[in-house]
């Protein structure tokens, strides 16, 4: 991806930038790729012929950013690419994604750091790398967290093989936290998971599927918060990915009470759905965390909406169609997410729970920017990058995954309806996807 | 198992047509269909007696195992069923370690699936001749089921619960017949949440007083290695779960014992209890073949077919 050497003009939208505290009709001006003015309707000065894009009735936020998604490449691209992942990303209305480690081979060194950002990728919109945080993931040495840093790495995890060892994970934190990067845990006591597939519960045992407890999960994020207090004259940051838990909730309430910076993202399916959606063996209902008890899914609501949740994050995870079709128990874990996190997080969180839009908007965007330190994103104040999306709030439509731009169709979501459609999605001041001609 | 009660009612009714039958006209039932048997575990009774039923209705049977097909060969469920059913399949009887199977591999073939049981999810053709031999014994004469027709029956299910599909099937079968149904074992291998998955289920953990109140005692096979994995002690297991003779005489003098085999002697139950005139275990064996002629002519002959 490259910045656009042009000029574009927004005008007649509604812009809601949380970050900067707007909520008000302006029009918005971008220049090389960066937010140039924002301005009371009407007042942009333009020249002849520069392009315009006419927002009436639509809403203006800043891009949204998705600091969770597998992107597959290097080494599965019959899954997804990079160009494809972001495709669906730009269609979704997010304008930068964090892409997890665990990649053939795992993104464990500065190649693949800089591979996955390289122009040749074809990225529609922004790609920032997340790093192994052990070498190949396996949980034993830590790797080159200052150079990764340099080479774009935002943050470091072993996204779906925790780091089980104390002693590893207390290392980690304290490496990450010298050079000031992010560890992010995928907190699951995988030995308390072994041959699981779903959530631990009646469902579980009815079906005859071995179940995973919710205290896998806890009894991590326990763990990692002790260690974050004895480390805590480091100030180490910890994030919990996909929290699916109400324990685990709990606990990084406690700790952010206790002044530790912890910090957590739940996904829109594990706010919307429950065990229950399993079914019969249904493999687009297989992701790890698993989807939980009606409680838990109540738990990840009130804790969105009273604030201890600092991001919703998709944890996309395409897979091919022939993975899927296969016994449950055997079926890779995870689902897409990229297109429908908008339109479900306002159908739900905005429209059904009332949660205010600029919130709404705030954990698809300015915290997520925040948590991972990415500057210039999240917001558009003058000088920010031209990172905007441009949607319909009030627009009702059905999501089919045949229409994906993903390579994947593993959704539990086909045929639901979503609220607010994206327009456009303008990344780095260039039209990444537009409604009237998809790419 | 989503089959109805009055479903039910009439599979055990046809069951007992078809074992009178005259074999030469039941043979022109099925005659020359073809049904797969796909069997990814091994099985003595219920692969032997899903052949035997068939074939006493006159259909075409083949058995393809796990270890003698291209599934050694990685091929999938889903492609192993296409397979099947462009060889001329009309039906396949399904064995397979993974629950769910059943349901996937209709999905993939759209043909009828016969769960001949599923991982630890179901083994429904187990549980309805479980039911017909419970009928057989406490509810002599009786050919029509109902809600209510095993009212006052309790069925303890003693074992390995967590593990068991004969079980799960057992324990969505028998309350819709208005059976009480205990489940007896360690916690280990029988977790409290066994009670919530579904209606007219209740955990009694006291083996002597589980049996003492029923009229039916099913005991499951115990797994000697599943045992070590669990750091349960196998003498202790034995101690408190084996049916014996001394229990049987002083507990349930006049209960049924079944179990659906295999059975290992000298573990769950002993020898003179397995052979004794409380035993059903055979009959339930021989109760299998006519069960599965019934679900046969069933998925074959309904105007719609589907899993059974």
């Amino acid at each position: 991806m490259t910045a656009s050497m042009t000029t574009l003009a927004i005008r007649n939208g509604h812009l809601i930038d949380p970050a900067a505290g707007i909520d008000a009709p302006k029009d918005i001006f971008i220049q090389n790729g960066r937010v140039a003015e924002i301005a009371a309707p009407g007042k942009l000065k333009l020249a002849n012929g520069a392009p315009v894009i006419d927002a009436k009735g639509l809403t203006i936020a800043p891009g949204l950013i998705d600091i969770h998604v597998h992107l597959r490449e290097p080494g599965q691209g019959y899954k997804e690419t990079i160009a494809t992942g972001t495709a669906a990303a730009a269609a979704g209305g997010f304008t930068a994604v964090a892409a997890m480690p665990n990649t053939t081979p795992v993104n464990d060194s500065v190649e693949v750091t800089r591979w996955m950002q390289a122009p040749d990728r074809g990225a529609q919109v922004r790609v920032f790398p997340i790093a192994a945080a052990t070498r190949g993931s396996k949980g034993e040495a830590l790797t080159d967290y200052a150079a990764l840093k340099s080479a774009g790495a935002v943050a470091v995890t072993d996204d779906g093989r925790p780091i089980l060892k104390d002693g590893i994970m207390r290392e980690s934190l304290a490496a990450a936290a010298r050079v000031g990067l992010t560890v992010i845990q995928h907190a699951e006591d995988t030995r308390m998971t072994q041959g699981a597939s779903m959530n631990l519960g009646p469902v579980s045992f009815k079906l005859g599927l071995r179940g995973m407890p919710t205290e896998a999960e806890s009894a991590m994020v326990e763990r990692d918060i002790r260690l974050v207090t004895e480390l805590h004259d480091l100030h180490p940051h910890l994030h919990v990915a996909h929290t699916s838990t109400a324990a685990a909730i709990a606990a990084v309430r406690q700790a952010r009470r206790n002044g530790l910076r912890v910090t957590c993202e739940v996904a829109p399916h594990h706010f919307l759905l429950t065990e229950e959606h399993v079914g019969l063996y249904n493999t687009h209902a297989k992701m790890n965390p698993p989807l939980r008890s009606a409680a838990d899914r109540d738990a990840m609501i009130e804790a969105l909406l009273d604030g201890v949740v600092d991001a919703i994050a998709t944890d996309h995870a395409p897979h091919a169609m022939h993975e899927k079709e296969v016994e449950f128990e055997l079926a890779p874990n995870g689902i897409t997410g990229l297109e429908t996190a908008l339109g479900l997080t306002l159908r739900w969180l905005h429209k059904e729970w009332r949660m205010p839009l600029g919130r709404v908007l705030s954990l698809l965007s300015a915290q997520p920017a925040a948590l991972l330190g990415l500057k210039g994103r999240g917001t558009l104040t003058a000088g920010s990058y031209g990172d905007v999306v441009i949607f319909d709030p009030k627009a009702e439509w059905t999501y089919r995954a045949t229409e994906s731009l993903s390579k994947a169709k593993n959704t539990p979501f086909d045929g639901w309806q979503m609220l607010g459609k994206v327009h456009y999605t303008i990344a780095e001041g260039r039209i990444a996807h537009a409604i009237a001609n998809r790419q | 198992m989503d089959l109805t009660v009055p479903a039910v009612s009439h599979l055990l009714q046809r069951a007992t047509t078809l074992e009178h039958a005259d074999p030469l006209v039941r043979d022109r039932i099925l005659q020359k269909r073809r049904i797969a048997l796909l069997f990814y575990e091994s099985s003595t009774r219920t692969r032997t007696s899903f052949e035997l039923a068939c074939k006493a209705l006159g259909a075409d049977t083949t058995l393809v195992s796990s270890l003698s097909s291209s599934i050694e060969k990685g091929e999938s469920l889903k492609d192993t069923g296409l397979t099947l059913r462009a060889l001329g399949a009309e039906a396949i009887i399904l064995r397979h370690n993974s629950s769910g199977a059943a349901w996937l591999l209709e999905e993939s073939t759209r043909l009828p699936v016969i769960n001949a049981g599923d991982g630890m999810h179901e083994h429904p053709t187990q549980a309805l001749l479980d039911l017909r031999t419970i009928l057989t014994h406490l509810r002599p004469g009786v050919t029509e089921v109902g809600p209510e027709t095993l009212a006052g029956v309790t069925v303890t299910i003693v074992g390995d619960i967590l593990h068991s599909r004969v079980a799960r099937s057992n324990m969505l079968l028998l309350p819709r017949l208005g059976a009480r149904v205990l489940l007896c074992g360690p916690k280990e291998l029988l977790p409290e949440m066994a009670a919530k998955s579904s209606p007219g289920i209740e955990i009694e953990r006291d083996f002597e007083a589980a049996i003492r109140q029923s009229q039916a005692i099913m005991m499951l096979r115990i797994q000697a290695e599943r045992i070590a994995n669990l750091q349960l002690d196998l003498e202790q297991y034995k101690a408190a779960y084996q049916l014996t003779g001394q229990r049987l005489a002083t507990q349930a003098p006049n209960a049924i014992v079944m179990h659906p085999g295999p059975i290992i002697r000298g573990l769950e139950i002993t020898a003179g209890v397995a052979d004794g005139p409380q035993s059903t275990i055979l009959e339930q064996v021989t109760n299998g073949v006519a069960i599965r002629m019934a679900v046969m002519e069933r998925a074959l002959t309904a105007a719609e077919g589907g899993r059974q």
